[in-house]
């Protein structure tokens, strides 16, 4: 494992300084997917400080494992990752979402380094990791492709021909993570279309599946440790179940919707939370 | 007012007439048996799977080839490929939209995929996986498609008759449409070459062989005077330009002197040889398309004609813009107006 820099840092002190980078970027625009980057801050934080193999000053690096994030909405989170990595720039970060800018509202590979696929047309990464995951196979590049997406694309079709897919070839070296907050645009993510048991039902199609609180930092490490060795020529997934605004409690307690909404004097009272609450 | 009455909509109804079969005097009984090669011979030479041979020709020296299919392979004689480089070739089931994404992946990866399937299927049902996974970073995929147009019976659910329509307004995608053997075999290694995405519509099976007999030499990106005429500039793509030949040696009998420009790339258009071309006087501009009337050759054609000044008299042959009947190929090519037969009919109607 490569980390960026040898550091000791905790893994709940780079989630929160995650949480605080996506905070100051939504702060920027006055709104932003907050809830979502919260909510998914602890799986970044054990995905680039735990599990990634990468080189921060080369994101392209041949041998890096691909990251791929399916959720192009999610990007003020994977941005925040990505300054806490050293792969972007913190001094961008006032940019997000302006013209011009590296750092756009929804994820892009051709705006910013580190950013693997355009993502935000939902359903479209885990297919697009099992051609990444086939052509690593052919290599004999030894790189894993991480999908990250959502609970609402697990109602694309698409998705389901990509498990059908990674599983028919044996991709062992893909791992998907599906941050499972069951908040969709219009509401429940369960109440729109029946998702069954969710394990199982990978399970069910051949993928070795595991399901975590996607908050519990020793769960999430312990999830990704298993798909990273185990030797079983299956794709793996984590099922994260995240609670979206997690680690500042009064957004929390906020009536859950996909967009929240966050007044203006609202995210210095965020981040003074933080401030007050510095993990070990 | 009140309400319309659920099920008062027009939807097309089936068929209520029971049909007899004809008599065995009736002369030969059409049958569907075009349905699945995309093209009858109609008495020219043929070559067997030219894309196939084609790319596993390319394959011996590029690595990086690499062919995908959903489940068609048979159907689109990437299965030549497939028995040759087993390990070069996956099947990824009956799952466009995987098929296609999957594609941008290993493109990603540095291969260079050839992706196979139908053209409605790519056309309709994968386009928002060819949009954003692929033409939107630009990755060289191959999306290589059989039927496209009018070259199947079997109706609508076949039947690519808008797949240039809806293919091209998406930017980077470069649009081919070859007309015989020859042509298929030389894009195919243009197509590799060519750092973008491409869509390819394909003649599979027994497919004549035409433009090999005019010296000709496929380049991508380029319109190409086949042979030159006085009277009428026939500008035609994919099979339409083997009718447009035949329909120029009829008209000939009778006096008339076509021309034939080739334009085997949709996109993007060659508009300046096609509008030296259209602009040399006295010619009627006739375009030729195995393509709805919507959002094809013709309407691509028109609108630079009409951009750069150039006014000539313009018809276009095309497919109408409906779903088409179920039938026997040449029935159909007579019934909607590509046959050769009632190209030179409509030309001298409005010479």
């Amino acid at each position: 494992m490569m980390l960026h820099d040898g550091s000791n840092m905790s893994l709940a002190r780079r989630a929160w300084s995650i949480r605080k980078l996506a905070l100051r970027m939504a702060e920027v625009q006055g709104q932003g997917y907050i809830g979502q980057a919260l909510g998914v801050a602890d799986v970044l934080a054990v995905s680039y400080f735990h599990a990634l193999t990468y080189r921060p000053e080369d994101p392209a690096w041949e041998g890096r494992d691909r990251f791929y994030l399916s959720i192009g909405h999610y990007a003020i989170a994977l941005y925040s990752a990505m300054i806490e990595a050293g792969i972007l720039p913190e001094d961008e970060l006032g940019t997000y979402g302006m013209d011009d800018s590296r750092m756009p509202m929804s994820g892009m590979a051709a705006y910013t380094p580190g950013m693997e696929i355009t993502g935000g047309s939902l359903g479209h990464g885990l297919g697009i990791a099992v051609g990444a995951a086939l052509g690593l196979k052919r290599k004999k590049n030894p790189a894993f492709v991480y999908n990250l997406m959502s609970d609402g694309e697990l109602g694309e079709g698409s998705t389901w021909e990509a498990v059908m897919s990674a599983r028919a070839h044996a991709l062992d070296n893909l791992i998907c993570v599906v941050d499972f907050n069951d908040q969709q645009a219009d509401g429940p993510t369960t109440q729109a279309l029946a998702q069954g048991d969710e394990a199982p039902k990978w399970a069910a199609f051949g993928w070795h599946a595991q399901e975590v609180d996607g908050n519990d930092m020793d769960a999430l490490v312990a999830a990704f440790d298993t798909a990273r060795t185990l030797t079983d020529p299956r794709p793996r997934v984590i099922i994260c179940r995240t609670r979206m605004c997690k680690g500042v409690p009064f957004l929390e307690d906020r009536e859950i919707t996909h967009f929240v909404r966050v007044d203006p004097s609202e995210w210095a009272r965020a981040l003074a939370h933080l401030d007050a609450n510095v993990p070990d | 007012m009140p309400d319309a009455p659920i099920g008062a909509h027009s939807r097309r109804k089936p068929k209520s007439t029971p049909r007899t079969l004809p008599t065995s005097d009736s002369g030969a009984r059409l049958t569907t048996s075009a349905m699945i090669a995309s093209l009858d011979a109609e008495g020219r030479q043929t070559v067997a799977a030219p894309f196939g041979h084609a790319l596993c020709e390319l394959a011996k020296t590029r690595q990086d080839i690499v062919g995908l299919t959903a489940d068609l392979s048979k159907y689109t004689d990437l299965h030549v490929f497939a028995k040759q480089y087993p390990d070069r070739f996956y099947q990824m089931g009956m799952a466009e939209q995987v098929m296609i994404s999957a594609a941008a992946g290993l493109a990603r990866e540095g291969f260079t995929p050839f992706a196979t399937t139908y053209a409605v299927f790519a056309s309709r049902r994968a386009y928002d996986f060819i949009c954003m996974a692929i033409a939107e970073e630009n990755l060289p995929v191959k999306i290589v498609c059989a039927l496209p147009g009018l070259t199947t019976g079997y109706g609508p659910s076949h039947q690519a008759t808008e797949d240039i329509a809806i293919l091209r307004g998406m930017p980077n995608l470069t649009i081919v449409d070859p007309c015989c053997a020859t042509e298929i075999t030389q894009a195919t290694h243009a197509i590799a070459n060519h750092p973008g995405p491409v869509y390819m519509r394909l003649l599979r099976g027994q497919v004549p062989d035409v433009l090999g007999d005019y010296g000709y030499t496929f380049q991508l990106g380029k319109a190409q005077v086949i042979h030159g005429g006085s009277d009428v500039l026939f500008i035609s793509t994919g099979f339409m330009t083997m009718r447009a030949l035949d329909a120029a040696r009829a008209l000939k009998a009778d006096g008339t002197d076509c021309a034939v420009l080739h334009v085997p790339t949709i996109k993007p258009l060659d508009t300046d040889t096609i509008r030296t071309e259209a602009a040399k006087t006295g010619r009627l501009v006739v375009t030729l398309e195995n393509h709805s009337i919507t959002g094809g050759l013709g309407e691509a054609v028109a609108a630079d004609l009409m951009r750069a000044g150039i006014h000539p008299t313009f018809h276009s042959i095309a497919l109408p813009d409906e779903f088409l009947d179920a039938g026997a190929l040449p029935t159909l090519h007579d019934q909607y107006g590509l046959s050769v037969n009632s190209i030179t009919t409509r030309v001298k109607s409005w010479l």
